[in-house]
């Protein structure tokens, strides 16, 4: 089964890169973060093919590769829905299909302000082997990831996550807080995370030529994350913590490289995340898939 | 068994879907560059930028290499919309149409950073302030409709 799962997740990948290699594509000016999110959605029919790879060390159990890929869309100016399947591979162990996840972003105001409020509501279906830690909330631990996967994987975790992301851009900066609240559908308190986030373009202005190397090509930041407890024990006690710079790479030619080197901040973190994430913006998919079910769009 | 199933299929619809869009990338453009008409309301928004905004004047206005870089930006992000040359296409009106043209750069500086979206113009205050300013010297040197079959790769 192990190796079953192996094979069709390389399908998947080499699949989804496939996918990405033929249509038409325009320059990202995507952001650098990997758990924080801004308030900039995805340009109205456009679609965002992104894999991104997390490897993790682990106190007292072996180290993990974890993975997802995300598809994005922009349904409207004010409505980005997102489409995630999940993975990882522990290393002496296997390696597991972990879930999928259905994001939704709306940006209710219809103006730019000095902060930018996007609401977010996501639902996971995943396993308890699920290791892509793009949110750290309530309790979770470096320790939990030293269940095996054959264990972990029994426990089925349907979950609701709401988050309120706050988003300001002042001279050429961009400063996010997003506020996480989740829920185990399976009779579980609420949980409780964060995420902070800052980054700014190497570059202002422009240049004049075409190039790829430009300075206002790299966007440079730092984040930070971690958990708040729960419903019944909130507050930072027995939770992990997280700071990673972070670093993106639009290139002219449509595709986006991330990289962020991320540091546990207490022992309840894992040591060290080194995260890195490759993505690439389809232009006027919406439009295209429109006329293909013949459509005017 | 049954998710990754699911999962393959997915992907497999994904490849699908981009090879017949792949094939049919072109027909959405129109051929020439000639101004698209439009109805004058959807330039209303215009009107609506705050009169200090609209009084904002273009700190770019003597850079001499910001409408080049202007003309790369609007292909990178605006001409998927609004059309190689500006001249408008099926889901974003003419930037050549007088309504564009008349109006005084910070009242496009305006439009590019809030967008109009609930119209579907997204907020594009993710460009750095002085990349928006280059796309509006870009924008207000175009002038009016654009000559049938001129590319933006003959724009400054």
């Amino acid at each position: 089964m192990a190796s079953l799962c192996r094979i069709v997740l390389l399908a998947f990948f080499f699949l989804s890169l496939l996918s990405v290699f033929l249509p038409p594509a325009a320059l990202a000016q995507e952001n650098p973060y990997f758990v924080a999110y801004d308030h900039y959605l995805e340009e109205p029919g456009n679609l965002e093919i992104e894999y991104f790879s997390t490897f993790g060390t682990q106190r007292g159990g072996n180290n993990f590769h974890a993975f997802w890929t995300e598809f994005e869309y922009g349904a409207t100016a004010w409505w980005t829905t997102e489409f995630y399947l999940d993975g990882q591979t522990t290393f002496n162990e296997s390696t597991l299909f972990t879930g999928f996840r259905w994001e939704n972003r709306f940006r209710p105001l219809k103006r730019e302000h000095f902060i930018n409020p996007v609401l977010y509501v996501e639902y996971e279906n995943k396993n308890g082997a699920d290791k892509i830690l793009k949110e750290v909330e309530g309790h979770d631990v470096d320790s939990d990831f030293l269940i095996s996967n054959a264990e972990a994987r029994k426990e089925h975790i349907h979950e609701v996550e709401l988050k309120l992301i706050l988003s300001s851009t002042f001279k050429g900066w961009n400063f996010t807080e997003n506020t996480l609240v989740g829920k185990n559908l399976s009779n579980s308190p609420w949980e409780f995370g964060y995420a902070l986030g800052a980054s700014r373009p190497l570059s202002l202005k422009a240049s004049a030529k075409r190039c790829t190397l430009c300075p206002q090509n790299f966007i440079g930041g730092v984040e930070m994350y971690g958990g708040l407890g729960d419903r019944r024990s909130f507050g930072l006690h027995n939770t992990s913590q997280y700071l990673a710079p972070v670093l993106a790479w639009n290139l002219p030619s449509g595709w986006t490289l991330r990289i962020s080197p991320g540091f546990g901040l207490n022992d309840n973190s894992h040591r060290f995340l080194m995260r890195w994430g490759v993505s690439r913006e389809i232009t006027g998919f919406g439009s295209m898939v429109s006329r293909l079910f013949g459509g005017q769009q | 068994m049954k998710v990754v199933v699911v999962a393959l299929a997915v992907s497999t619809s994904f490849l699908a879907v981009s090879v017949v869009l792949a094939q049919s990338r072109n027909s959405d453009t129109p051929a020439t560059g000639a101004a698209t008409q439009y109805d004058p309301a959807i330039y209303a928004e215009l009107q609506k930028a705050p009169e200090k905004a609209r009084k904002r004047t273009n700190p770019l206005q003597n850079d001499p290499e910001a409408v080049a870089a202007g003309a790369i930006l609007f292909e990178q992000h605006c001409a998927e919309c609004h059309g190689d040359a500006a001249q408008g296409g099926k889901k974003a009106p003419s930037l050549r149409a007088v309504e564009v043209q008349g109006a005084t750069p910070g009242a496009i500086f305006w439009i590019l950073t809030n967008g109009v979206v609930r119209k579907g113009m997204p907020v594009w205050s993710k460009l750095p302030e002085p990349q928006r300013w280059q796309l509006v010297r870009y924008i207000k040197s175009l002038g009016g409709p654009a000559p049938a079959g001129e590319s933006p790769a003959s724009k400054p």
